[in-house]
Formats: C-alpha cells, sequence, structure tokens
C-alpha cells in the first residue's frame, strides 16, 4: 500500500512560520505545487527540513483540469519533478481551470457540468495521473455562479469523475458550505449525495459574507477561522466517515502560528471523538 | 432545449469578462450575477497584483498602495503570466514602468524594479557549493579563472536606484540620497538571503567580466575589493586556471 496521509489534523504552511512550524506536533502540512518550482533556494532549504519530519500533501493550483484546452505539458513536467523530489503522501487539484490562451489567471475559475466538460476533465486526470505516476485527489470548487447549461450535479459529476479516472477526491466543507448558501441550496443534501468512501483528504477553511439582494453571498477568502456551521458540517462527515486527513487552509491575513495550531486542535478534539467511536 | 455552448466558448466568454465590466453570457439564473461573477474578476486583478507587490514591494512602497493597484491592474492585463508559476511573472515590469504615462514623473522607477527583479532571481536560483578559497592561493594568478554562484547578478543604473532600494527597507535610517549612477553585486548569501552590495563602477565592470568568464588577469582594475566580497559571501564555486 502507498504511503498515505495520518487521520489527523494538518495544517497550510506558511514560510513566515518555518521555525515553529519545523517541531510542531501536525500531522501534516501542505504546500502549494507552484510555490516550490524556483530552482533552489531558501523555499526548497525550507521544505526539504519540513518534509525530513513531517508528512506532506502537495496541492496544485496551476494545472487548469477544467479547461478546455490541452494540459500544459510543461507545467505538468515540473509537477512530476516536484512530486519525485519530496514524494508526498498526497497530490490534489481542483475542478477549476485557470489557464486561457497563453495566458495564466491566478484564479480557481467555474465550469459548466456537461458531459463535454466531464470528457475532458477525465482525460486531463488521466495524463496527469499518467505523468505523475500516482493517484490523485480531485477538490470540489467554492462557486460564486452556475451555468444554465450543467446537466450534472455536481456531486454526481465528481463521482462519474472519479468512477472513469479513479482519482480520489478531496472534500473542501468549507466549499460545500459556501457553494450551498451562495446557491440557495442545502449542503447536507449535497453531502448525503457526495462519495465520501472516495475521501482522501478534507479541507477546512474561513470565509467572509457580502449580502446580496435575494440573501448572502460567501466568498472562500481563506482569510478567517472555520466558521461554526462549517465546524457542524464537518463533525457529520467525520462521523459517516471516521476520522480523514484534515486541513487547516489559512492564506490570506495569515495570523500567527498559535492561531493554527488552536484551530488544529479543534479539528482534532472532533477526530479523536470518531476514533474512539470507529476502534470500537 | 438548444445544445450546450461549447466548452471553449463559455471559457473564452469567462476569460474575456475578467478583464471587461461585462458579466458573461451562459450564466444560471440567479439574481445579482453581475456581483457574483465580480468576486471572480476581483480575484485574478486583485491576486495578480498582490503577486506582483510581493516581488517589487519598494516600487509599491515608492508609489503608494492605491497607485500600485492600479498599475498593477493595467500590467496584469497587458503582460499577464505566461505559466502558473507567478515567481517567473514580472521580468517585463520594470520596462512597463518606463512607458506607463503616469509614472512618467519618477524617472528612477524603473531601475528600482530591475534591481528588485535581480533580487528575486537571487533568491531562487540553483544552489550551488561554494569553492574553497585556499585554491586562490594555490593557483597561478596570470591563469585564474573563478566561476561564479548561480545567483550573482550585476546591477547597474543611471539613477541613484541602490540608495533609494535601501533607504526604502523597513527601518532604515534616513540619509542623504546624491543623484548619479549607482552599481550593486546582488546575490544570495550561505544563509540564504539576498544581498544587494553597492559596488564601483570599476568593480562593477569587473564583475560582469567574471560573469563572462573572462580570466581575472584580464582585468584592468584592482580586483581586491570584489573579490572580498565574494569571498566573504562564499560566491566563487570554481577556482581554475586558463589552459
Amino acid at each position: 500500500m502507498s504511503p498515505r496521509l495520518p487521520d489527523a489534523p494538518g495544517l497550510g504552511f506558511k514560510p513566515e512560520h518555518f521555525r515553529q512550524a519545523l517541531g510542531a506536533p501536525v500531522a501534516f502540512y501542505e504546500v502549494h505545487a507552484e510555490n516550490y518550482m524556483g530552482a533552489g533556494g531558501a523555499p526548497h532549504a525550507m521544505l526539504e527540513r519540513l518534509r525530513a519530519a513531517h508528512a506532506l500533501s502537495i496541492h496544485g493550483v496551476g494545472l487548469s483540469i477544467g479547461g478546455a484546452a490541452p494540459l500544459d505539458p510543461a507545467h505538468l513536467s515540473r509537477l512530476k519533478a516536484l512530486l519525485d523530489r519530496y514524494q508526498p503522501e498526497s497530490f490534489s487539484e481542483h475542478l477549476a481551470w485557470s489557464s486561457h490562451g497563453a495566458a495564466w489567471l491566478n484564479d480557481l475559475l467555474p465550469l459548466p457540468y456537461t458531459d463535454q466538460t466531464l470528457a475532458t476533465i477525465c482525460a486531463h486526470i488521466d495524463q496527469t495521473q499518467e505523468v505523475l505516476g500516482r493517484r490523485m485527489l480531485l477538490e470540489n470548487p467554492a462557486t460564486y455562479v452556475t451555468f444554465a447549461d450543467s446537466t450534472w450535479a455536481e456531486a454526481d459529476f465528481l463521482r462519474e469523475i472519479a468512477r472513469r479516472t479513479g482519482c480520489g477526491l478531496l472534500l473542501d466543507v468549507n466549499n460545500v458550505f459556501v457553494s450551498a448558501v451562495n446557491h440557495r441550496t442545502d449542503p447536507r443534501a449535497y453531502l448525503a449525495d457526495f462519495p465520501l468512501a472516495l475521501v482522501g483528504e478534507i479541507h477546512l477553511a474561513g470565509h467572509e459574507a457580502e449580502t446580496l439582494e435575494d440573501g448572502p453571498l460567501l466568498i472562500d477568502s481563506h482569510s478567517r477561522p472555520v466558521a461554526d456551521p462549517v465546524w457542524t458540517l464537518y463533525a457529520e462527515v467525520i462521523a459517516r466517515t471516521g476520522p480523514k486527513p484534515t486541513l487547516i487552509e489559512w492564506d490570506n491575513d495569515v495570523p500567527d502560528f498559535e492561531t493554527l495550531l488552536a484551530e488544529a486542535r479543534r479539528a482534532e478534539a472532533l477526530l479523536a471523538g470518531q476514533r474512539d467511536v470507529h476502534a470500537a | 432545449m438548444p445544445p450546450p455552448a461549447d466548452h471553449a466558448l463559455t471559457e473564452a466568454r469567462i476569460a474575456a469578462a475578467l478583464w471587461a465590466p461585462r458579466t458573461p453570457e451562459g450564466l444560471g439564473p440567479e439574481p445579482s450575477r453581475d456581483r457574483r461573477f465580480a468576486i471572480y474578476r476581483n480575484n485574478v486583478q486583485h491576486g495578480l497584483s498582490r503577486a506582483l507587490a510581493a516581488r517589487f514591494p519598494v516600487i509599491e512602497r515608492l508609489v503608494g498602495v492605491a497607485f500600485f493597484a492600479a498599475m498593477a491592474r493595467v500590467f496584469a492585463a497587458s503582460h499577464p503570466p505566461r505559466s502558473p508559476v507567478l515567481l517567473d511573472w514580472g521580468a517585463s515590469f520594470a520596462g512597463f514602468l518606463a512607458t506607463f504615462p503616469p509614472a512618467r514623473s519618477l524617472p528612477y522607477l524603473p531601475d528600482v524594479a530591475r534591481l528588485e527583479w535581480l533580487r528575486g532571481l537571487a533568491y531562487h536560483a540553483p544552489d550551488a557549493a561554494p569553492a574553497d578559497p585556499a585554491k586562490l592561493g594555490q593557483t597561478d594568478p596570470e591563469r585564474l579563472v573563478l566561476r561564479l554562484a548561480p545567483s550573482v547578478q550585476a546591477f547597474a543604473a543611471a539613477s541613484p536606484a541602490v540608495s533609494l532600494w535601501r533607504l526604502n527597507q523597513p527601518g532604515a535610517a534616513p540619509e542623504p540620497l546624491r543623484a548619479g549612477p549607482e552599481q550593486a553585486l546582488i546575490a544570495r548569501n550561505p544563509g540564504l538571503a539576498v544581498l544587494v552590495e553597492p559596488l564601483t563602477a570599476e568593480s562593477h565592470s569587473l564583475l560582469c567580466a567574471l560573469l563572462q568568464g573572462l580570466p581575472l588577469a584580464e582585468a584592468e582594475t584592482d580586483p581586491t575589493p570584489l573579490l572580498a566580497l565574494l569571498i566573504r559571501h562564499q560566491l566563487i564555486t570554481e577556482i581554475g586556471e586558463t589552459p
């Protein structure tokens, strides 16, 4: 069996926290692949030491798996080199696109869920898994719009992608909540349909809120503590799945390391309860 | 029911709308579509602006946060990143600043931007083990050839860009600024920090010659100050002799 992330809380690694992060009792760290695609220097020196002491998840934000165009072979090669060097326990990417023409757009952009996009995405994931020589996880997005042309529900779309490609899923519970609030749907109905058996990692993050004429709009900002309704959904998910690797993401207005550890402890308290139940 | 729009077409509409104040066609029936789509537009523009500011912090300090953000949006729309590796983005920013009309009153900006770009190159340059400086004394000085660390960059500007950069570091003590050209060596030290060491025009010329692989004996100036700097920061990776 290939190495996997521990069923315990992890943190997104921030270079400004390097000294504290290195010795901290954190089960795993996650980094964005594209931040470690320089040739040398401090980023790799830190990641080498961090990786030697902790389990590692490498999370891509640049592959544009949901894009209509073919994947960028140069970027796939860079990913392969990075994964070969650090041998992370997990590699994940997004159900989204971020490249158009020659330009990189620096955001996780939405797509319609149709038979056509399904076929394109599956071909991209097949190619990625083949080049990287490993199974990847695909993450559900936070969305602000829907598409008139969509014919698949998102949870069904993800299940079908996983069935066709053999990839696993990364369940971002905050994204589930943000999308459900934004589209006036029920996050519990989404989670009831979600193929939880395929989940290899869970993400938790904070969001911001604004008000539209017909109700709230939540923004997946990764700039705040995880919101209470998201913790509740998370507890319900792990009650069904048992303990899972759980990442606290906090990428903007990054607080001190202690604040991140406190979020990880909150996740650990919920995971510990499930460890007891599922061990019994 | 009409057939679904082609994926590539949907994508092209969205990509165009990220830089124009027009919400793309084809979205779902939810109200407030303009505001909803604006989240993506803001994420793209703000995200790229912050990435550029992280690479050019002194430019942001010199022009102010609001001016920088507005300028960064113009730059990002006209010179978008060509790959997801954002640390490679911004090579053309100095050239852009030289031709951006609202920045014309600050003619030193392109020089400072070049300096900041070179600092980034030094920060991410390949690792290389330093040579043993004792070998310098064992080599025929007439035939000495040095190879420098990949992080070493030679910088020269017609403006006092090096002083301007230093004065705009957090906690820098104020000092008078003198007009005129300045030069510097930019490189990464063994502690992986990037240094900006002012050079005389003569030492800068010598550094350029060394980076081109010319033998030290061809130097027309005293190489001692530059060699001392290179040795102190362990920036010599090979000490060889011409055949």
